[in-house]
């Protein structure tokens, strides 16, 4: 029986080289007449390994880390396809390393151990498990597991999903629609990128279970063009689950109809924003819509709709599978659950921690990120991506559950934690979050359109020194405006790393003469 | 890949028909025609507008809305460089500064013998080790200096054997 060989195939890992490690070891192997099979697997998510190859023993599987093409010929002069752990690279037993153990791994379970398009391993590690039991359940008892779960949208706005469903149950119409909102646009942020590019058929089971639970018939994931290989396994993942009868006109045999198709967004920032991305879905410019009415009521083409991001999506067939209580037993206060942290940025080990709410962001950042990259003093944290306050040491014991984020004038969004070391200009970091808004705006409502082309020139005005005072001033009253005149959160969180760079950093925003 | 290719009305209106059925069928036709040919060509919004019962001018104002879709060929490889949070803490401005030097060109510029166009990306997802600049449909992580010249004259060097 052949030796298998893990190689993944995410996005990081590629942009590390894997592809090229993966054709180094079957080569190396012919030429040793060493019986071996690779698997691309997708990421473990300890992003700073990669390329990781793991090689299945007996014992389980072993790990050997960032390994570069001059590495091949020593691994297996090292026993690499007998698992030995002798070599420089091996970090022993994969599912052991602390990083991974200390995680509670409900949404990404199969991340990185399954090739993320084989429907067999999938179902091997209880996979389509949830669906099978929406089938036989009706739509009021998926709804009620779901509320069940506490389950809040994990795409920043932390509404009880639950809730959203059942809006959309009760909006009578024949068609209705769920969209999954896959324009993971946050800088640092990067789970959604790896529950499809690791486990996609994890998300089509998800929206699948929605559809049924809200009487929908067609889906729709909104994928950014950023992510070309996610594209990629997702549409061959889709491919297969119709094949397999997973999608169609009768969904595992049970009569019901869903179907599913991934659309690119074309970079734009605001297309994450729901209302936009509804628009950009109907072939428009990806302009904000007033609230009321909500989505969920008048959405996609006019019609009723599910609008949740990727990996509230992703949490579903664990409740459905589990239960709701199962779900809902991790967490604290109202934050149930699990929520996938994103370490990123100048960081020793990044990549994906997923745990129940509650560490402390500092625990985070230092038992699992192991501090900089560059080895100089943590200065700030962004958390939530470009609209996220920075977050100065005092604040780094801040638990992080959205509520406690909320106490400090911060935001948990998406969960992307963005580490800086000493050199960063916070000056220019102030000025970049105007410029972003300036350069994402969707243009319709004025604080924002205005806003922010006005912010970039204020800050530019007090770098200089010119009028600081006044111009401090009037930087005040301008974050003010935006914050309580914007459409959408984009013009109305932009202020918030602005202003903590004005209360926090104030020397840095003025002194640069 | 981005290399413009050679393109008919009648090619363009053959992608226009194979997907105007669609419900929004206008980015998804934006997309291919992009693909296939680099870039959306003027002719092709009057083509989409006809097709798709809309104004040439909303046909421009979705194309002019959207960073990605552009209105004149790019260069054989398009290169685009990260400037997000992330990659700002990783030494982005410094990359970007080297890049824009190193070709000779700014953002939204081809090199003069129409080898690389220059574009900034906000966010490839590739957070953990940045910074990341994307090539074609290539994305590379934690790009230093001269991982960036050798990644352009890896490219240069393709070229050169396939002409």
């Amino acid at each position: 029986m052949s030796t298998r060989i893990f190689v993944p195939c995410d996005t990081t890992a590629l942009s590390l080289g894997a592809n090229e490690i993966a054709e180094l070891i079957q080569l190396e192997a012919q030429e040793r007449k060493l019986d071996v099979e690779i698997i691309r697997n997708g990421t473990r998510g300890m992003l700073w390994l990669e390329p990781l190859v793991e090689v299945e023993t007996e014992a389980g599987r072993i790990g050997y880390a960032s390994i570069s093409p001059a590495d091949i010929t020593s691994l297996f002069d090292a026993g690499l396809v007998d698992g030995e752990q002798t070599h420089k690279t091996c970090i022993g037993h994969v599912e052991s390393y602390p990083y991974l153990k200390k995680q509670d791994r409900l949404t990404f379970a199969r991340a990185g151990v399954t090739d993320p398009i084989s429907i067999e391993h999938y179902t091997s590690l209880d996979g389509f498990n949830g669906l099978k039991n929406a089938i036989k359940a009706d739509p009021q008892h998926i709804v009620d597991e779901v509320k069940t779960s506490g389950l809040r949208g994990r795409g920043g706005a932390a509404f009880p999903t639950g809730i959203k469903w059942q809006t959309v149950l009760d909006t009578p119409s024949e068609q209705k629609y769920i969209v999954c909102n896959a324009d993971e646009g946050d800088s640092g942020t990067f789970a959604d990128r790896l529950v499809m590019e690791c486990d996609p058929f994890m998300l089509i089971e998800g929206m699948t279970i929605a559809g049924l639970a809200v009487h929908a018939t067609q889906g729709y994931i909104y994928l950014r063009s950023e992510y070309p290989v996610a594209h990629k396994l997702l549409n061959e993942a889709i491919g297969r689950a119709y094949a397999a009868g997973y999608l169609g006109d009768n969904v595992m045999g049970s009569g019901k109809r869903f179907d599913l198709e991934v659309r690119l967004g074309a970079e734009a920032y605001i297309c994450g924003e729901e209302t936009s991305l509804l628009d950009s879905l109907e072939g428009k410019r990806g302009l904000v819509r007033a609230k009321p009415p909500l989505p969920a009521i008048v959405g996609l083409f006019g019609k009723p709709t599910v609008v949740n991001n990727v990996l509230s999506f992703a949490a579903i067939p664990f409740i459905m599978s589990k239960g709701g209580q199962a779900y809902a037993d991790y967490g604290m206060g109202r934050s149930r659950g699990t929520l996938p942290l994103q370490l990123a940025g100048n960081v020793k080990q990044g990549g994906l921690v997923e745990l129940g709410f509650g560490i402390s962001l500092r625990e985070l950042m230092e038992d699992f990120g192991g501090g900089t990259l560059t080895g100089k003093p943590l200065k700030a944290v962004q958390v939530g991506g470009p609209l996220g306050a920075y977050m100065p040491e005092s604040q780094w014991d801040t638990l992080i559950d959205y509520e406690s984020f909320a106490a400090v004038g911060a935001v948990l969004g998406h969960g992307g934690v963005v580490m800086f070391d000493e050199t960063v200009d916070m000056g220019a970091q102030a000025r970049f979050s105007m410029e972003f808004c300036k350069i994402e705006s969707c243009g319709k409502c004025t604080p924002c359109r205005i806003g922010s082309t006005r912010g970039v020139e204020v800050i530019d005005r007090i770098r200089s020194g010119e009028n600081a005072d006044m111009n401090w001033d009037l930087l005040e009253d301008l974050c003010e405006t935006m914050i309580d005149g914007s459409l959408c959160a984009m013009g109305g969180m932009t202020p918030y790393p602005v202003q903590s760079v004005m209360k926090f950093f104030p020397e840095e925003l003025s002194a640069k003469r | 890949m981005s290399l413009a290719k050679d393109w008919t009305q009648a090619s363009i209106q053959t992608i226009i028909d194979g997907l105007k059925h669609k419900p929004g069928a206008m980015l998804p036709i934006l997309h291919a025609i992009q693909d296939e040919i680099g870039y959306i060509p003027e002719t092709a919004v009057a083509q989409i507008a006809e097709s798709l019962l809309q104004t040439r001018a909303e046909v421009h104002g979705v194309i002019s809305f959207y960073h990605h879709f552009r209105t004149t060929p790019p260069g054989k490889h398009l290169i685009q460089i990260c400037r997000a949070e992330a990659c700002q803490a990783m030494g982005c401005r410094s990359l970007e500064q080297h890049a824009k030097e190193s070709l000779g060109i700014d953002y939204h510029q081809t090199t003069a013998n129409r080898e690389f166009s220059l574009e900034a990306v906000y966010c490839l997802g590739n957070c953990a080790t940045a910074p990341s600049i994307r090539i074609d449909d290539d994305i590379h992580g934690r790009v230093s200096l001269d991982r960036f010249d050798a990644l352009v004259s890896r490219h240069r060097q393709n070229m050169k054997e396939v002409s």
